[in-house]
């Protein structure tokens, strides 16, 4: 078996990364009635003996669980969210060598995140994931988690993509994105978002971008359901899936409902690694069967039951007609089964599409982006930094703009009749 | 072309020979193991079996091994992901009747990525020595070496992949043996979006290195369970008994020759001498009756000329399983010229062959009267009827079944499967699409169309059969 390492940047990604943890440790607890460290909970978690003398603690690898390290870096150019983690009930489950942080942040500025702290903690940050690396007996996969609006996640996020690009060229990177909402409180955020998506188009294997608009909209969906009373008995409050019952802080945060979500989606991406099945499916199969063009990477999530009892037994033929293939894949199914529901549900069915939908958040991010622009708003508080160029700005609107065309061209095959192409004639 | 006698491999007439199994990913692992466990239960003497039944079968799969009470598989195991493996290590355990080798198999932590690159240029030579030291070792325990059989899907990235990587190394290192390439064929609608390139690529290359390729279609096994088993929910280890049910009815012992008392020693080469007479045939399906449930199979009795007659318009019609037969479809009279045939008048579209072995088992074999699977017109003209057909009977029973008849046809059935799987790939191919997944790991777009064109050759040879 394979294992996979979480590396959590700025403050979205170390709030879902948190939940992520909290998740999947009450996932496997709800699985692994025996306390046996077994290959399942090997993917994201060592077993260590902490009471060994030789200073580094001893990975366990059979037998009982001792104490649970997860598999995971944690980076943050400000110390609030780390280390309200460390006060919590997983403090245990990290290494304090796993954290790396700063005090004074990346205000929001996509340059410092990128090429100021890029350069400054390059070493420091190689030398942890190397570690953490070394650790894994057989490394498929990095999973960052991050947002796109801000200045460490969005700028430091993807600088380690690169950074993982070059050391770790043979594990895979998937990522998953938060994208600001169009009333975002930081101004800047389309510059961060753009010039974090050049990277990602460029550096990452599968993007999951992930709308903070759609979380809002998901979460006010629930609440309403919740209070009218009519569809409350549809809602499993206490399933996994929607509880905001969150172990690590007492008071329910605004973000923390949203972030559940998309940790969830984390957790069920990775549910095939992790638990056996009829049909696994490994991580680098996802990257095979969806991704036909290097970098239309981005897969458009959708999750089930979120708040309702659907029936999730729903065969993928019948939903084929109403999804329109392109001609050259008409059955472009790739399918997997896992034996082990969610906490407090008896099926769940995660749905990731190669759409080219995914361009209107792109469009418009660009259009956010162009606004701006126009007017070189702020633009100066990036080009103070060290490396940061004018170009910068100019290559990364253009990557932007390329991918949105590639994902037009694909459109416009749309509706046409199906024909098959000409065969190779070969002489007899 | 290949003559008869260059084919064939100089062997004793007497004393068995042994055939090494490698089985390779997932699907080759676990039909390989349904395929011992059958032959293995088949060939027990308190089945009524002759001694030399149960010898010969023994010695064809199975050997000694020094600490291990039962027999021992002539099998290597190869995977490069662990799961699959262990089960099938299990499993045979768990029989109690026979068991894999202590040190038959090697497996990785990583899987293929359903990659035909990753796993033909990366894992292969990555693992050659490995492997080939396995396979080298099971050789040397065979007092006669019979030849290969490697098993292995399509679709996925290691079978196909490192399997089409490691016979080509098999060849090399075994110039003069046979090698036999047992192929599973994906469900159409599949489960594996880029599996009809990785079927492209492996047909194409193993064209060139096995002797024949035995194939066998999810698609038509599946049917073959639910239409005829009536098994509800099907599932793979279903559809890997049926394809161990009909690999064990070609390869159990059986008279080769016209008599009464003498098994054939050479299996693998028999069939090849048999089937495969020219370099550019080389696909064979394999269709084997009856097939049907152990209640249905209690109220039922076969004569042999019902079993001879079903099996003939199977042919005929390329009616995969016993249900659902074309009897529409006939043969132009005799005497009437061999035209290619219109499209339009299906009644003319029969299936043409160049050869065909008919295995025969049961009560009164030798009363079965096969005359009417030698008509010229069911072969294409510079093939004569009386070279072309082979039958080999046993009265020995096989399998639970009183009479069980089976054909390995070298025809065009398969040729309406792989223009499928060609169109398909290449519509993909001609977006490129996925094509960077494998460029990544080496493969290039010339060589894809290097791939397309065998193939598509391959598809040309049987058309022009007739």
């Amino acid at each position: 078996m394979t294992q996979s390492v979480l590396v959590q940047v700025g403050q979205c990604g170390n709030q879902v990364g948190c939940r992520f943890w909290d998740l999947v440790l009450r996932e496997h607890a709800n699985v692994n009635k025996k306390g046996i460290y077994d290959e399942a909970l090997g993917n994201f978690f060592r077993n260590v003996d902490t009471r060994s003398t030789n200073g580094d603690d001893t990975n366990l690898h059979k037998g009982k669980i001792r104490s649970l390290k997860a598999r995971a870096v944690l980076i943050d150019m400000e110390e609030g969210v780390v280390n309200e983690l460390l006060q919590g009930p997983l403090r245990d489950v990290f290494d304090s060598k796993q954290l790396i942080t700063d005090v004074s942040g990346s205000g929001n500025n996509w340059a410092v995140g990128n090429r100021q702290y890029g350069c400054q903690y390059r070493d420091r940050i190689l030398d942890v994931i190397r570690k953490t690396a070394e650790h894994c007996d057989c490394l498929q996969c990095f999973f960052l988690i991050h947002s796109m609006g801000g200045g460490t996640g969005s700028g430091l996020g993807t600088f380690l993509l690169s950074l993982l690009e070059d050391e770790f060229p043979e594990v895979y990177r998937f990522v998953t994105s938060v994208y600001p909402s169009a009333d975002d409180d930081v101004i800047t955020s389309p510059y961060n978002s753009v010039l974090a998506m050049k990277e990602l188009t460029e550096h990452a294997d599968c993007v999951l971008p992930i709308e903070n608009q759609s979380l809002i909209d998901i979460v006010n969906k629930i609440n309403q359901m919740a209070n009218s009373g009519k569809s409350a008995s549809a809602i499993k409050l206490q399933s996994t899936l929607i509880s905001g019952q969150s172990k690590v802080k007492r008071q329910e945060k605004p973000f923390d409902a949203m972030n559940n979500i998309v940790a969830n989606l984390l957790l069920n991406l990775t549910s095939s690694a992790r638990f056996e099945g009829s049909l696994n499916m490994d991580l680098n199969e996802i990257t095979m069967n969806l991704v036909p063009y290097p970098r239309l990477h981005y897969l458009v999530s959708s999750l089930t039951p979120l708040y309702t009892l659907a029936d999730v037994n729903i065969p993928t033929r019948r939903l084929k007609p109403s999804l329109q293939f392109i001609p050259w894949n008409q059955e472009g199914w790739k399918t997997s089964l896992c034996s082990v529901p969610p906490v407090g549900h008896t099926h769940s069915l995660l749905a990731l599409a190669n759409n080219t939908c995914v361009k209107a958040t792109f469009t418009d991010l660009k259009d956010r982006f162009v606004k701006l622009y126009k007017k070189k708003a702020h633009i100066h508080h990036y080009l103070h930094v060290d490396g940061m160029e004018q170009s910068c700005f100019t290559e990364a609107k253009n990557s932007l703009s390329s991918l949105i065309e590639e994902y037009n061209q694909l459109d416009a095959t749309k509706g046409l009749p199906v024909t098959n192409m000409p065969r190779l004639s070969i002489a007899t | 072309g290949l003559t008869r006698e260059s084919v064939r491999q100089s062997a004793p007439r007497s004393g068995a020979m042994s055939m090494v199994l490698l089985q390779l990913g997932q699907c080759g692992n676990q039909i390989g193991q349904e395929l011992l466990e059958l032959v293995n239960t088949d060939g027990r003497n308190d089945l009524g079996r002759p001694d030399s039944y149960r010898a010969i079968s023994l010695e064809r799969f199975f050997r000694q091994e020094a600490g291990t009470d039962v027999p021992v598989a002539r099998a290597v195991l190869v995977d490069m992901e662990p799961k699959v493996i262990s089960h099938t290590l299990a499993k045979a355990m768990k029989s109690g009747q026979w068991s894999y080798g202590n040190h038959s198999h090697f497996c990785q932590k990583q899987g293929s990525g359903n990659n035909w690159a990753n796993g033909f240029c990366i894992h292969g030579p990555r693992h050659e020595e490995a492997v080939l030291d396995l396979v080298q070792r099971e050789v040397e325990q065979c007092e006669r070496f019979g030849g290969f059989i490697a098993m292995m899907s399509l679709a996925g990235g290691t079978g196909s992949g490192l399997g089409t990587y490691i016979t080509q190394c098999l060849r090399d290192m075994y110039p003069n043996s046979f090698i036999l390439n047992q192929l599973t064929w994906p469900y159409g609608t599949g489960e594996v979006i880029v599996q009809d390139y990785n079927a492209v690529l492996t047909l194409s290359h193993l064209y060139k290195t096995s002797d024949a390729l035995l194939i066998h279609e999810n698609d038509t096994v599946h049917k073959i369970c639910s239409q005829l088993m009536n098994i509800k929910q099907i599932s793979f280890t279903d559809i890997n008994k049926v394809i161990a049910h009909q690999l064990g009815s070609v390869l159990q012992p059986v008279c080769t020759r016209w008599s009464i008392s003498e098994y054939g020693s050479n299996p693998l080469g028999d069939l090849l001498e048999s089937l495969v007479t020219h370099p550019e045939y080389k696909l064979l399906s394999l269709m084997n009756i009856p097939l049907m449930s152990d209640k249905s199979l209690q109220f039922s009795t076969f004569t042999w000329p019902a079993l001879m007659k079903n099996l003939r318009q199977m042919l005929i019609a390329n009616a995969k399983m016993e249900a659902g037969i074309d009897w529409q479809m006939k043969l132009p009279p005799a005497g009437h010229p061999s035209v290619s045939k219109p499209f339009s008048d299906r009644k003319l579209c029969f299936n043409t062959s160049l050869a065909n072995l008919l295995v025969l088992r049961g009560k009164e074999v030798f009363q079965a009267d096969t005359d009417s699977f030698k008509e010229q017109a069911l072969y294409t003209s510079w093939m004569p009827a009386d070279s072309a057909l082979s039958v080999w009977r046993t009265s020995t029973t096989f399998n639970k079944y009183e009479k069980s008849a089976s054909i390995v046809s070298n025809s065009q059935c398969l040729q309406r499967s792989l223009d499928r799987i060609v169109t398909k790939a290449w519509d993909m191919f001609a977006s490129r699409a996925y094509v960077h997944q494998y460029m990544k790991h080496g493969i290039s777009e010339e060589d894809f169309l290097d791939c397309f064109t065998t193939v598509e050759q391959v598809i040309a040879s049987y058309s022009s059969l007739g």
